[in-house]
């Protein structure tokens, strides 16, 4: 359950930039969560629903963008969606690439009023 | 709410799926009077800058840190215990002790003479680089030594929390299922060593050792793999062989 970790990080993280701007009121988070990152978007939403309460990010709508896996083969350097880690490169059958997005942990963006 | 379970559903939560990073050119045109601040800041931020520090403070000691991961029971416990009698003398070791409760493996590192902290996490799944801060800030571990970071017995969270290491090892024992990697594989994924271990017990159970290497390599072609037993000792030389190699030998002076 490291998801509530996560969630305190951002309400960390937002708290800050909303102090930064003399904002007590944020409307909108948005986020980057990749889909080869190790957080469960069930657990992290469970995790955000307690972790928000009595926040500034209690009442803010939140933006989730999620980032598909990509990556390119070491061997014959084609690019193509990675849905698991240990999908095979479906030109040459290898395993050996290496991962350009999908493991995105971001928060991207606040809408403050 | 959910006519299912009755659970209460997010209204606020939007999730997009996409390939492609998201335009934000255009959100001061979506939102008059509003203050939109573009922060772009990974959320493990604050974990990630302790870890370089204490990466900073480790490098700066030639101090060789390791975390070692795996699920409750693969035998960490027992590797340090072996490790730290069979190399007494021939190198410095520290250790940190990861469990959410009590100080028994820390008491059974103490035994071996090692110098040793107990973390406990109450609650809490993982290390992470703050409670290492604070345990190194405690232990004072001299230069040139050995740290081994006993992480709390879990095979997902650990994965996500740097501690500032310089090397990652995940520990699978034979009596768990060989397609382990493929089931966890984030932390098969960010190890740089794979210890298969209590392989003494490899005849009497359905665990097939080529087949959970080859699983290991699919999540991460570059995971180094050890087979060992601690109960009759066989491969821990390769173990031991792997860890000097990692020690950088002290600039003379």
């Amino acid at each position: 359950m490291h998801e509530l970790s996560i969630v305190m990080s951002v309400i960390d993280i937002a708290r800050k930039e909303a102090e930064k701007a003399n904002s007590a009121i944020i409307e909108e988070i948005e986020m980057d969560i990749g889909c080869l990152s190790t957080v469960d978007l069930d657990a992290f939403e469970f995790a955000w629903q307690l972790g928000v309460k009595e926040t500034i990010l209690e009442g803010a709508a939140i933006k989730i963008n999620r980032i598909k896996g990509k990556a390119t083969c070491i061997a014959c350097e084609t690019s193509f969606p990675l849905e698991n880690f240990y999908d095979a490169c479906p030109a040459c059958g290898k395993h050996a690439i290496n991962i350009i997005e999908g493991k995105e942990l971001r928060v991207k963006s606040l809408i403050l009023s | 709410m959910c006519a299912t379970c009755g659970c209460d559903a997010n209204e606020n939560l939007t999730i997009q799926e996409h390939g492609h990073h998201h335009e934000h050119n255009d959100h001061h045109s979506h939102h008059p009077g509003k203050k939109v601040v573009d922060v772009e800041k990974d959320i493990l931020h604050e974990n990630n800058l302790l870890a370089e520090r204490n990466r900073g403070f480790l490098d700066a000691k030639n101090i060789l840190a390791l975390n070692l991961v795996s699920s409750p029971g693969s035998g960490k416990t027992t590797l340090l215990e072996r490790t730290l009698t069979d190399l007494k003398g021939e190198l410095d070791f520290y250790v940190i002790e990861g469990d959410q409760q009590t100080s028994n493996d820390a008491d059974r590192i103490h035994a071996t003479g090692t110098r040793v902290v107990q973390i406990n996490t109450g609650k809490g799944c993982h290390l992470d680089a703050h409670m290492v801060l604070h345990a190194l800030q405690g232990m004072k571990p001299v230069q040139n030594s050995v740290l081994f970071i006993e992480n709390v017995g879990n095979l997902i969270c650990p994965a996500m929390f740097d501690l500032g290491e310089k090397e990652r090892v995940v520990i699978i024992s034979v009596t768990e299922g060989d397609d382990k990697p493929l089931k966890y594989p984030d932390m098969f994924h960010s190890s740089t060593l794979c210890i298969i271990n209590k392989t003494d017990l490899l005849p009497y159970v359905p665990f097939d050792i080529e087949k959970v290497k080859a699983n290991a390599k699919k999540v991460n072609h570059k995971l180094e793999i050890i087979e060992v037993s601690c109960t009759n000792g066989e491969g821990l030389q390769h173990w031991y062989d792997w860890l000097k190699t990692k020690v950088i030998a002290p600039e003379p002076v």
